[in-house]
């Protein structure tokens, strides 16, 4: 066990060395990296939001409303349905899951018919077969309609990926650095964007739906305010995005959608330089917009962005173009935000943020620094105090912390493993517990030789003895490391990584760099001292 | 040079007086958990935490009292390392996870009105009460979920005998490390779950490397007394324990000292549940093998023997 051939000892070495190389790049600038000759790896430790600043935010796309909004077109269906064959109903509502009416008769084909319309509904929407994805329900006289599991969650799951395309879209068109964008569980998103610390504004982006809608204003009738919900069958009030107190009256048919918007860019009115957003309709757009425009002229007609009233401009003559402006009294970053939010889309659900965590770059900064100095401060520590208890041995378990602290780095870097604050906690627990593998060998190795053994047969049997202990000790740990890692997210994620690569990489040292040295020494031992004690 | 091999302590010998010292202990913490409870930082809570940092020390009542004006609820404010920097912490808003996005808002911009200098903001966390929960309940289990394996990879390598004694010792350290943060009423947060998962994992190893040794005197004085036996085994691996104990703390002291506020909590638990691991391994968990008739005849060829 104590001699070494070549190629092993080569072996060991070369990984060292490989770990070395990897680490090595940690201690340069990025431009003193750029002058190095190319065979020195570059890549440096990936830090986390924690240490170079940045935000991190939980979306979740709101389901529930997902289902709802499409119960509420499902809603204008049945009742035709109803209607055309002359059911009498009665009770009618839409609950967040389900529709429910009460009928006195309920004919099978007519439950056919509704059960079918849901085909028809889906197959534009979602493939899904030829199976119904409605669920009727009887019960007496009540009638409840609702979506199958199925079709739930393929809704859910598409609004979904829908919601992260929207999302990255928005984030890129701000040009942010580096974002990271993913989908977690089935209906949230994860969002990482280094060096903002202040996402107000992009919070404000995702906030928004972003539904974009060109509706004509209802000029039948005055919107009465001690009458605040009473509005012509047909058409629904809306609140005004520049007057508070002011409420519009709105048809309900939609004339043209965002979803027909080819483009927008803010600019400036030549005119009065205001603030405005143009935009550019696609054909289908462009030929609806003037077909209503044309027929249209002298009315107004309101431009509504999630259910609030921008501007209500009269329609002077038919707009044939396929192309217009919104002004509604915005500042030019408000028309630069617009732009983007009609650029990359309408959101099928609304985001809910649940969770927010910023951190500033200075503070990120003196996280690093007050590691660094605790680093060096532990290490040094436990330096002296192993040299202390066993002297040159203590010596030798010193050089292999220090080439264990560089095969952390070298690991970290190498597999771009994110390094967090407590990440850095987990490196200077590993500086504590790295020991413990020679601590656990160089104790037996001290045993063998009370007993009489000679120094060699001492360090191979204490080698041998401390085997399965330094194993069954260095698992326990890394079991828990691994939980953590499995439980854990963002910061506290990096302490498990940190962890589990310290155990690695000291039992590793353990049994070869420290072994190796130990066997050079005990050889190079004379014989007359061959059964020397370690403590004298 | 000091030297603690060759130690004769009899460390059974007050295994009572530990036991009841222990069960104190123990006592001492539930009481402490139900009547004070721990303080729940915002990830298990919910609400808002705001860093800031003033060029110009600040009056932190005076401040207190503007922002427990905004009707927000109950806003803590507290020095936080220096005078310079404080820490704002506002209780979860009832309404929803939407509701909580404003807090951060109206906050900044009285901040800003309120302090005639210049603020930096450090540091904004604001956790909904959806994801406090979630936090609560993922940190509950992964504490759990790690007993448990270690209670089945002690069974695996060693005896039953050994993975009760072990676990026991561990839930211990748990219940003691849950015990001092509900006394001192220090913040319990994200990362102490981390921490008590690596005194888990501490505690287990320290515990381990006593057992092992129990396991091999076993097999080695087959007519010793065991109480004798035990003894021995804690004896002869005491300088390990003490010298590993010794490195691991002189590093987490270096990080609670110079690493910075921000994981000073994380820290101190770290070194108690170091502290806690250490006594537990030697007053509890070998002590307990006493009575819990560990087998005697071990089978020199068994699958646990040939990896030596």
């Amino acid at each position: 066990m104590i001699y070494f051939s070549n190629i092993k000892i080569s072996s060991i070495l070369l990984v060292i060395f490989i770990a070395l190389m990897f680490a090595i790049p940690n201690f340069f600038s990025k431009d003193q990296l750029n002058s190095f000759p190319s065979f020195i790896p570059k890549q440096q430790v990936n830090l986390g939001l924690d240490l170079q600043g940045g935000s991190h935010l939980l979306l979740e796309v709101d389901t529930v409303e997902i289902i709802k909004e499409r119960l509420e077109n499902l809603n204008s269906d049945v009742r035709r349905v109803l209607k055309k064959n002359n059911i009498q109903y009665s009770n009618f509502k839409n609950t967040d899951d389900n529709l429910k009416f009460v009928v006195e008769e309920f004919p099978a084909e007519i439950q056919k018919e509704i059960s079918e319309l849901s085909i028809s509904n889906s197959q534009n929407i979602l493939q899904m077969g030829d199976q119904t994805n409605l669920v009727i329900l009887r019960e007496e006289n009540e009638v409840s309609i609702s979506f199958t599991d199925e079709f739930v969650k393929l809704a859910v799951s598409n609004a979904v990926a829908q919601s992260l395309e929207i999302v990255r879209r928005r984030i890129d068109e701000l040009g942010t650095r580096e974002p990271s964008i993913q989908r977690q569980g089935s209906s949230r998103i994860i969002i990482q964007l280094p060096g903002i610390d202040d996402p107000d504004r992009i919070k404000a982006l995702l906030g928004q739906t972003a539904k974009l809608t060109f509706q004509l204003v209802d000029t039948s009738t005055n919107y009465d305010p001690l009458n605040p919900k009473k509005a012509p069958v047909g058409s629904e009030i809306l609140p005004s995005d520049a007057d508070d107190s002011f409420k519009y009256i709105v048809k309900k048919r939609v004339m043209v959608g965002g979803e027909n918007l080819v483009d927008a860019q803010p600019g400036f009115d030549p005119q009065t330089n205001e603030p405005i957003v143009s935009f550019r309709f696609d054909r289908l757009g462009a030929s609806k917009f003037g077909r209503v425009t044309q027929q249209n002229v002298g009315k107004p007609f309101a431009i509504i962005l999630d259910d609030t009233v921008i501007s209500a401009p009269v329609i002077r003559e038919a707009i044939l173009g396929g192309s217009g402006q919104i002004s509604g009294g915005f500042d030019s970053d408000e028309a630069n935000d617009l732009a983007i939010l009609l650029r990359a889309g309408a959101l099928p659900a609304p985001l809910i943020i649940l969770e927010e965590r910023s951190v500033g770059p200075d503070l990120g900064a003196d996280s690093i620094e007050a590691g660094q100095y605790a680093a060096i401060i532990g290490f040094v520590a436990v330096i002296l105090f192993m040299m202390f208890v066993y002297r040159y041995f203590g010596f030798l378990a010193d050089i292999a912390l220090i080439i264990n602290l560089f095969m952390v780095l070298g690991i970290l870097s190498l597999f771009q493993a994110t390094l967090t604050l407590p990440g850095i906690a987990g490196i200077i627990l590993t500086i504590g517990m790295a020991v413990d593998a020679n601590v656990l060998i160089f104790e037996r190795v001290k045993e063998e030789i009370r007993s009489g053994s000679k120094m060699i047969n001492a360090v191979e049997n204490g080698y041998k003895r401390a085997l399965s202990t330094i194993l069954d000790a260095n698992i326990t740990t890394l079991i828990a490391a691994v939980i953590l890692f499995f439980m854990a997210s963002g910061p506290v994620r990096g302490f498990s990584i940190t962890l589990a690569i310290g155990i690695f990489t000291s039992v590793f040292t353990a049994f070869t760099f420290t072994r190796l040295l130990i066997s050079i020494y005990a050889k190079s031992l004379k014989p007359s001292l061959v059964g020397m004690k370690i403590n004298d | 040079m000091i030297d603690i091999a060759n130690t004769k302590i009899d460390f059974l010998k007050s295994r009572i007086i530990t036991f009841i010292f222990s069960s104190i202990l123990v006592v001492l913490s539930f009481g402490a958990f139900f009547v004070s409870g721990l303080n729940f930082g915002i990830d298990f809570k919910g609400g808002t935490l705001i860093e800031i940092e003033t060029e110009n020390e600040i009056e932190i009542a005076g401040l207190r009292d503007n922002l427990n004006s905004l009707s927000l609820g109950d806003v803590q404010v507290q020095e936080f390392g220096s005078k310079n920097n404080l820490l704002i912490r506002v209780e979860q808003q009832s309404g929803g996870d939407q509701i909580q996005q404003n807090v951060v808002e109206i906050v900044k911009t009285s901040l800003n009105s309120y302090l005639s200098s210049e603020v930096n903001f450090r540091r904004t966390e604001v956790v909904g009460p959806k994801v406090s929960g979630e936090l609560i309940q993922s940190g509950a289990i992964a504490i759990l979920a790690a007993v448990f394996a270690m209670l089945i990879y002690i069974w695996f390598r060693f005896e039953w005998q050994f993975s009760l004694g072990a676990v026991v010792a561990l839930i211990h350290d748990v219940i003691l490390t849950i015990g001092v943060f509900s006394i001192t009423q220090l913040e319990f947060n994200l990362p102490i779950i981390a921490a008590i998962l690596t005194i888990v994992g501490y505690s287990m190893n320290d515990t381990v490397v006593v057992y092992d040794r129990v396991r091999e005197n076993l097999r080695k004085h087959r007519s010793k007394n065991i109480i004798d036996l035990l003894n021995l085994s804690i004896n002869e691996t005491l300088s390990r324990t003490i010298v590993t104990s010794v490195t691991t703390l002189l590093a987490l002291l270096s990080l609670f000292i110079f690493g910075g506020e921000v994981i000073k909590g994380f820290t101190f638990a770290m070194i108690w549940g170091v502290v806690v691991g250490t006594y537990s391994s030697i007053f509890v968990a070998a002590p307990l093998l006493n009575y819990l008739d560990v087998k005697r005849e071990w089978n020199t060829t068994s699958a646990v023997d040939s990896t030596r």
